[in-house]
């Protein structure tokens, strides 16, 4: 079976054509190789899954070339196939072609094009290299790649310097969280003596209860490596305390947010713990930190959602917060659910991402919330598309009945965190209630200030220039509006746009509703996921068995949710400002991101530049040159005159210099 | 192949040629040395393709005794021969690289790379003690005057701080080496690589030997003759001093310190563990903050180097594979920066990083080739250091948690340092005019940057075709230091085997 193959290297293949190709290929054909290559993978992709799914395929790797061998150590290049590499090939494959076909619309005017399809499709390389890993190395080669496509496309608009500026910090914290995962690599090998992730699942639960010296402390073997290895995914995933990337990754182009900072790469972190999770259940101290970590990261970003002004830093912490749910559910050992939340997160938040470019697209580029209002009659196709995402995230449901996707997967999350048992579940629990809470309201307030209401686009400098141009070729147009709309007009996206929509609302909607039974169903979860990842019948049971109060708790806060912002945004609209001139501390607290960047800027990237600087000018200037080298140098020119001609720097005697030791040493030889 | 002088025609073949080019005009001179250089590349090409991996660990031997003890003793292992298509490999593009360039004393420029050429060759070829070191040291006159007769500025301050710290180094080098030969009564290095010194002399000797070869790391805190040299030298020259030169000390702690003085090496194993986490925390923290160019490239090759002389001290096979590995890659990615350097500097006449900017707008092709080797030099995993790092580290890791942790820290600075760079040289708006006017590259700087990008690419991918050869001598160097071997803090303790922590096992 090659089709693997040919799914993960023909997007490859397509970005190195775009890419060397570039300016003398031109717009078309770049677009053309690029997105075509990404619905081959794609269609190649679904029949495995679909084989999986009805039970007829087998995990099998096809090994591809020999890596990296010395000694004990022998790492393969090659592809793993399983069901749950098969779930991450339809996401990764589908999101990105259909990201692929919006960015032709999304992209028209961009003047460096094939740049920016080389990219995608080399970002999906990577991310395919990473799902189907079959050794930490090659994951962490995946790992590394994703970033550095992250990297390259956040940076796209290299002329401004915030895009500049968020490319590098992504790269950076997430080389922080490399280096956990580089130390957890080292250490599997050193315990374990291989990279080869079946190998080390299959021998984890013999060194339960080991200890191993790490930097002068004695520690519990497993639970040290699964801590290095998640301070990775913590990275990628964007946990709280390496989150700080995310929300600034925003500067890139609004389909690289769709692909990488939503559906897919962020995603990576999760899949890893679920890749992992036989080595992480033997852990009981690793998997408490994540789900403790898990939680902190859903409330904080939940809680952050719900101030932010521009529509894009929204559904970023909200992925962000997401993506907390994942951990958790892992953390209290529902890795089924992760993986479900995983799943039908990538086709709503895909779907909210594209639908917020939609937005943009249509406002002229404006993001700020503040100046949207009332488009829901200009824009309906794209509002219906977001309504899909808001509903599927939000969990609307009813229970046996119909829901849509988050109904199933988010749900799930919070019952098992429930059902679980312990103390870190409770705590979780809690807390993902809360923060359902804050999800509803953040959600709906999105589309409240941008569907609903009445227009304020005239405050935005984006509609002013674009009414401005366009009140040039009319006159009639110059007129001042009184309506708050300037005079503009928002225009629909064309339909290489609005088709993504519609296929990503249809997985908005559906795909919790179809899928449940095979990701988390008590009894067919085990079979479809064959041992690709620890499936927990137990779980899933006493998932089923909790108190009906936990059962209609995430519907409750659901609906709460979107009362207060009902409330806040279309009754009342003067309740917000209100709201934020009682509370004013809190709200600057949370408007300013619980102050992580500041704290991190002076604790680290001040410091860092201090000390390097001190350390030039004072260590190797004021220290070692002044006392070696010219120090030396000042000695001699006192000692003697003779020396001095030396200080001249007359090249040629230094070379006399040698010459006289080369005949010392032969004379030295002859007379030995 | 057997029995024809390969190695001697190597080394002889470019003097021939550098006393031929001091008749020629500029211009022949030029072609007379990329002639020469391209067929020693051929003959480097040669070498490998017939040196037996899983043969004899000394392969393509002469010997030929000349006076005393003193002998033309060649003859290579599969490090040397690695070491050997490194040198071969970067002079062609170092030739390319100055064609433009250097407009003065053209004949004498080309002659003085020619030397260098045949003394690098001679280093790693040369089996014998005395033999060794006079091409160890003779390597250095070339260089002295590269830098001080087409340096910058101040080209005569560098070359004298170069002058004044290898001179001290070899000064110790050679009386230890004196002791040596007096007391195992040979200068033949395969001979004494399995003598056994007395180990209180061991440490006096490794000393000595180590002053040498800290310098040419160069290891902190004898590193500040590099920025200077780098800073003046022209850019062929740093391609050298970064691609080659920098690796002979590397060279020297696997060829002497390790395998002639085993317990020395594991009693001062901490010296060079100190050392080098000290140098990779503060020279990229010292890179992080320089204006110049090739200032930041100079500091982040210190860095690098850390890794290596962490990777050959681990007394481990990853660990010494993967110091080889980054000594190979470090002189392909840091020459390849030189020369990207190089390209601007040949256009606008300056390092200073904030003359340039937006370079991607004018120069696309050239911002192509800087992104990889930038990110090679950050070692993402499919370029050559990731490989070389990864195995250094997996073996520091094994014999030391902390200096697997410290040295860690480095890929998070390394990647601050080298973004930074980036972004200031080739994103942002075109802010000056001059730079926003340069051209793309040339065909000529085509065929310097390509190569090297592929043999990158290659080595990251299939790192498999340099470690090969190279295998069996990490082998008989782990034999010889196996019984030295420093104990790892690891110490893995095997608990009773409990119940899963949750639900059921898998």
């Amino acid at each position: 079976m090659e089709t693997i193959k040919l799914i993960v290297f023909l997007p490859l293949l397509a970005a190195i054509v775009a890419g060397l190709g570039n300016r003398m290929l031109g717009n078309f054909a770049a677009k053309l190789v690029t997105t075509g290559a990404l619905f081959i993978s794609c269609a190649l992709s679904w029949p495995i899954f679909i084989s999986f799914l009805n039970g007829s395929a087998e995990a099998h790797v096809v090994p591809v070339l020999d890596f990296i061998r010395s000694g004990s150590l022998d790492v393969q290049w090659a592809l793993r196939v399983d069901a749950l590499t098969a779930v991450m090939l339809v996401v990764v494959t589908s999101v990105s072609s259909l990201v692929h076909l919006y960015s032709w619309g999304y992209m028209e005017e961009d003047p460096s094009q094939p740049r920016f399809f080389a990219y995608l499709s080399l970002f999906t390389f990577a991310m395919l290299m990473l799902v189907t890993a079959d050794s930490l190395v090659q994951m962490f080669f995946g790992w590394e790649g994703v970033g550095l496509a992250s990297y390259l496309l956040i940076g796209f608009w290299y002329h401004k310097p915030s895009a500049n500026a968020a490319a590098i910090k992504a790269f950076v914290v997430n080389r922080v969280g490399d280096f956990g995962f580089s130390l957890g690599i080292f250490g599997v090998f050193l315990v374990f003596g291989t990279v080869s992730i079946p190998a080390i699942l299959e021998a984890a639960p013999g060194y339960a209860g080991s200890t191993i010296g790490f930097l002068g402390y004695r520690v519990d073997t497993l639970t040290l490596l699964c801590i290095l290895l998640f301070i990775g995914a913590c990275g990628k995933s964007a946990q709280l305390g390496l989150h700080t990337w995310l929300p600034d990754a925003m500067e890139g182009p609004t389909p690289v947010s769709a692909l990488i900072h939503a559906a897919t790469m962020v995603t990576a972190g999760v899949f890893m713990v679920c890749r992992l999770s036989p080595l992480f259940e033997q852990s009981h101290t690793a998997m408490t930190v994540v789900t403790y970590v898990g939680a902190a990261t859903a409330l904080f970003a939940a809680t952050v959602g719900t101030t932010q002004t521009d529509i894009k830093r929204v559904i970023a912490y909200s992925t962000c917060s997401q993506l907390g749910y994942m951990f958790f559910a892992a953390g209290v050992g529902a890795f089924g659910a992760a993986m479900f939340h995983l799943f039908t997160h990538a086709f709503f938040k895909a779907l909210l991402f594209l639908g917020a470019g939609s937005v943009i697209h249509a406002m002229h580029h404006e993001q700020d919330m503040r100046y949207y209002g009332a488009l829901r009659k200009q824009i309906p196709l794209t509002f219906y598309a977001m309504m899909a995402g808001t509903l599927a995230i939000t969990g609307v449901g009813i229970a046996g009945v119909f829901g849509f996707a988050g109904f199933y997967s988010k749900d799930a999350i919070i019952e098992a965190a429930f059902a679980s048992g312990t103390e870190a579940g409770g705590v979780a629990f809690a807390v993902a209630v809360f923060s359902a809470l804050l999800t509803s309201f953040y959600s709906w307030r999105l589309i409240f200030l941008t569907f609903y209401g009445k227009p304020r686009w005239s405050g935005s400098e984006h509609i002013q220039h674009a009414a401005h141009d366009h009140g040039h070729g009319h006159d009639d147009h110059h007129h001042a509006h009184d309506d708050g709309t300037a005079g503009y007009h928002p225009h629909e996206s064309p339909v290489t746009m609005l088709v993504p929509l519609a296929l990503l609302a249809i997985g908005a909607i559906f795909s919790g509703w179809y899928f449940h039974e095979w990701f988390i169903g008590a009894e067919t979860g085990g079979g479809f996921w064959k041992g690709s990842l620890a499936f927990n019948e137990h779980l899933m049971h006493a998932m089923h068995e909790v108190p009906i109060w936990v059962k209609y708790s995430a519907t409750a806060v659901m609906l709460a949710g979107f009362g207060i912002a009902w409330m806040a945004y279309i009754r009342d609209t003067t309740i917000p400002a209100r709201f934020t001139a009682t509370f004013s501390g809190l709200y600057q607290f949370l408007l300013n991101k619980w102050y992580w960047d500041e704290l991190y800027d002076l604790l680290f990237v001040r410091p860092s530049l201090w000390i390097g600087r001190q350390f030039w000018q004072r260590g190797d200037i004021g220290t070692i040159d002044r006392f070696g080298p010219h120090g030396a140098a000042e000695l001699v020119q006192q000692g003697s005159k003779l020396a001095a001609r030396f200080q001249s720097g007359y090249l040629y005697s230094y070379a006399f210099v040698m010459l006289l030791g080369l005949v010392g040493l032969a004379t030295w030889m002859i007379v030995q | 192949m057997s029995g024809f002088p390969i190695l001697s025609l190597m080394i002889l073949l470019p003097i021939a040629a550098a006393a031929i080019c001091l008749f020629l005009s500029d211009q022949g001179a030029r072609w007379v040395a990329l002639a020469t250089t391209a067929l020693l590349f051929v003959l480097g090409i040669l070498l490998w393709v017939n040196y037996e991996i899983g043969g004899p660990q000394w392969q393509f031997v002469e010997n030929a005794p000349i006076f005393g003890r003193f002998a033309w003793a060649l003859g290579i292992d599969g490090i040397a021969l690695m070491l050997i298509m490194l040198s071969v490999f970067l002079m062609p593009i170092c030739v390319l690289a100055s064609w433009d360039a250097i407009e003065k004393r053209v004949p004498e420029y080309m002659a003085a790379f020619l030397m260098m050429e045949s003394f690098m060759i001679g280093v790693f070829a040369a089996q014998d003690l005395f033999l060794f070191y006079i091409f160890f040291e003779a390597g250095l006159i070339p260089m002295y005057l590269i830098i001080g007769i087409w340096g910058g500025v101040e080209r005569i301050k560098a070359s004298y701080k170069f002058f004044l710290y290898t001179l001290l180094g070899s000064v110790l080098m050679l009386v230890a080496m004196m002791y040596m030969v007096a007391t195992a009564g040979t200068t033949d290095i395969p001979t004494l690589m399995q003598f056994n010194f007395d180990p209180a002399v061991q440490n006096w000797l490794w000393l000595a030997f180590f002053a040498s070869f800290a310098v040419k790391m160069p290891m902190w805190p004898v590193h500040t003759w590099l920025p200077d040299a780098h800073v003046q030298a022209p850019t062929a020259g740093s391609v050298i001093l970064a691609g080659v030169l920098l690796k002979m000390g590397g060279y020297g702690f696997v060829r002497f310190s390790l395998p002639m003085f085993p317990d020395a090496s594991a009693t001062l194993v901490w010296v060079v563990f100190g050392l080098s986490m000290v140098a990779i925390v503060y020279t990229s923290l010292v890179a992080l903050v320089q204006q110049d160019m090739k200032k930041l490239i100079a500091y982040s090759s210190v860095a690098h180097m850390g890794f290596v002389t962490i990777g050959l001290f681990t007394f481990n096979r990853q660990g010494i594979e993967g110091g080889l590995i980054v000594m190979l890659a470090h002189g392909l990615v840091s020459a390849a920066l030189f020369l990207c350097v190089g390209v601007i500097y040949d256009r606008l006449h300056t390092r200073e990083i904030d003359r340039y900017g937006g370079l991607s707008n004018n120069m696309p092709y050239y911002a192509l080739f800087f992104m990889f080797f930038t990110m090679a030099s950050v070692g993402l995993p499919g370029t050559a250091n990731f490989v070389g790092e990864f195995l250094a580290l997996v073996g520091a890791y094994n014999a030391n948690s902390w200096v697997a942790a410290v040295a860690t820290t480095g890929i998070i600075l390394g990647a601050a340092y080298m973004l930074w760079l980036y972004r200031r040289v080739a994103f942002g708006e075109s802010k000056n005019a001059d730079a926003a006017a340069m051209p793309d590259l040339n065909a000529r700087e085509w065929v310097m940057l390509a190569p090297i990008a592929a043999a990158t690419l290659w080595m990251g991918i299939y790192p498999e075709s340099f470690i090969a050869p190279m295998r069996a001598d990490v082998g008989s160097l782990l034999a010889r230091v196996a019984d030295s071997t420093p104990a790892s803090d690891a110490q893995l303790q095997m608990g009773k085997p409990k119940a899963a922590a949750h639900g059921e096992a898998h």
